[in-house]
């Protein structure tokens, strides 16, 4: 006899996460997606996601995003609206997107910044004008620095060699290490960023704690992730997509069905936007607030520490 | 399914009823719907004939597409009294189970020792072939494993090399012996990357030799291979029915 297997159902999830599952002082049982499994699994689980992503990262995110990935993280710039002389931590920036467009912003306002002083400046004599070029072009940065921190090596390479590929050299640094435990001294940081990260991180409570730690005060926690789709219309629609696209995708473009489909279901056991601000105040920030993009698929988080 | 409340307000949570529960019929098995197995062949064929390195494409392309057919071939190996012994028996063709050293001891001109030639003339292996993922059924699932296993006999048997043109040859015998969709399109579009030469010889030659063989013989996948190795090639291509190489 034929015996077919019942596909999971379009909607179906399993048990509910309680609060102690979801990051916060966890036991010993976890979820990875909608697996439960313990704290030491899910770690190795999850590096093994990005250990197999890591070079189909990039692709990944724009087949199932359709490029619009790419929006999200410019509107998290503009949000954080860098000066050039902002110290920017970018926690799990494996490939190093939100880096290089922190650099490509700061490099514009001090272009602009140039441009204005010149502009005042309009009696300078050519050898004036000159000096003022070679000290702005060894600057071109100001003083601004990007560090991408990273669990994982694999991003982190594909990350390095991105950069060399696009020309990015200067200000930019990247150094191995867990957002739960991270290896900087206490308030080094103007900005801290996580994108599409604090998702994968399994004790997200303690990462928020290290986050407030290295910040200065008067420094900026900014979050970018897959959030909550309120609308049940969208939401069934979003859904769809989530299940039944991107895990075929990921077996296409990158032959990796499971990481994707971790992926999706990761993506539902998050916090959603009002439980996540909470847990980002119970850390300590201050003026804690989020801003929906596309009706909730991602939820950019923001918080101060005073 | 019933009405499930949010997971997030904490009180109210459902459990999963026990007959929606996602099980594995076999290990490596991603059960899939209907949508994304018709996602999953459209997209294996573009991407197999992009990338003609990826055959775990071909694999999922066959796999998706192969509802109809491989119904058809298990029920033709049930019906064969050696046919039927495969599937009971389940062998494996593997370099862990295979003796190589005792199949190279064998004549010249047996299947054993040709088929040990041929992978070591190739470079190949039978542990390369990828598992099946996608298919809902076990048993299935052994039929289309099998028919992959025996892939490399084929090879031995029409004595085609595993260069461009001995694989499309191949896929044409298998096209006509398991209708399988997936060999069907790889007998089709293989031959898009051949030279002209190449395509001549393929069209009034080989692929009518092919087509031949593969309509005169018996189901290839009702040969109990591991228990022919010492029995010479021509005598089990006979007995089969497939007719001597150009």
């Amino acid at each position: 006899a034929v015996r077919l297997c019942r596909w999971r159902p379009l909607l179906s999830r399993p048990l509910g996460a309680p609060r102690a599952l979801r990051g916060l002082a966890a036991g010993p049982e976890m979820h990875f997606g909608f697996q439960t499994v313990t704290e030491a699994e899910r770690r190795e689980k999850i590096n093994q996601v990005f250990e197999s992503v890591a070079k189909k990262y990039d692709v990944m995110n724009d087949s199932m995003t359709l490029g619009i990935h790419r929006l999200w993280k410019d509107v998290l710039i503009h949000k954080m609206n860098p000066s050039p002389d902002t110290l920017l931590l970018d926690v799990a920036g494996g490939t190093g997107d939100i880096a290089f467009r922190f650099i490509n912003y700061v490099r514009s306002v001090r272009e602009r910044q140039l441009q204005r002083r010149l502009k005042h400046h309009q009696n300078l004599s050519w050898q004036e004008i000159f000096e003022s070029y070679q000290e702005d072009k060894s600057n071109s940065l100001g003083d601004s620095q990007v560090v991408v921190c990273d669990i994982n090596r694999e991003m982190l390479k594909v990350g390095k060699q991105k950069a060399q590929h696009l020309g990015y050299s200067k200000g930019l640094s990247w150094v191995l290490g867990n957002a739960e435990e991270l290896p900087f001294d206490d308030d080094k940081f103007d900005v801290y960023t996580i994108a599409f990260g604090i998702r994968n991180v399994t004790r997200i409570d303690l990462a928020l704690q290290e986050a407030h730690r290295v910040l200065k005060p008067g420094g900026r926690f900014l979050c970018l992730e897959f959030s909550h789709v309120s609308n049940p219309f969208l939401s069934r629609l979003y859904d769809l997509y989530s299940f039944q696209v991107i895990p075929v995708l990921g077996e296409i473009i990158a032959g990796d069905w499971k990481s994707y489909q971790y992926l999706v279901e990761s993506i539902r056991q998050f916090p959603p936007q009002e439980e996540l601000k909470e847990m980002i105040e119970d850390a300590g920030f201050f003026k804690v607030d989020y801003e929906n993009l596309n009706f909730g698929i991602v939820a950019i988080h923001s918080g101060f520490k005073l | 399914g019933r009405a499930r409340l949010s997971r997030w307000d904490g009180r109210g949570v459902e459990e999963e009823e026990a007959e929606e529960e996602w099980h594995q019929l076999y290990p490596g098995h991603i059960p899939t719907s209907p949508l994304q197995k018709a996602l999953l062949a459209a997209g294996s064929a573009v991407m197999a004939l992009y990338d003609p390195y990826r055959h775990d494409m071909v694999a999922v392309l066959g796999e998706t597409t192969g509802c109809l057919a491989l119904p058809n071939l298990r029920d033709k190996m049930k019906r064969h009294p050696e046919g039927h012994r495969i599937l009971q028996e389940r062998p494996r063709i593997r370099l862990s189970t295979l003796d190589m050293a005792r199949l190279r001891g064998l004549p010249d001109g047996s299947l054993g020792r040709e088929y040990v030639r041929f992978l070591e003339d190739n470079k190949v292996s039978p542990d390369t072939r990828m598992p099946p993922k996608f298919v809902d059924d076990e048993e299935l699932a052994y039929v289309i494993q099998r028919y992959r296993e025996v892939h490399d006999l084929m090879h031995t048997l029409l004595g085609m090399p595993t260069n461009m043109l001995g694989e499309v040859v191949v896929k044409w015998f298998e096209a006509v012996q398991t209708g399988l969709p997936m060999c069907v399109l790889g007998a089709a579009f293989g031959p898009v990357r051949l030279s002209a030469r190449k395509l001549q010889v393929l069209a009034t030659e080989l692929v009518p030799w092919a087509i031949r063989s593969g309509r005169n013989a018996s189901c290839v996948l009702n040969v109990y291979y591991e228990q022919r190795w010492e029995q010479p090639v021509e005598s089990l291509r006979e007995e089969i029915g497939i007719f001597p190489p150009p």
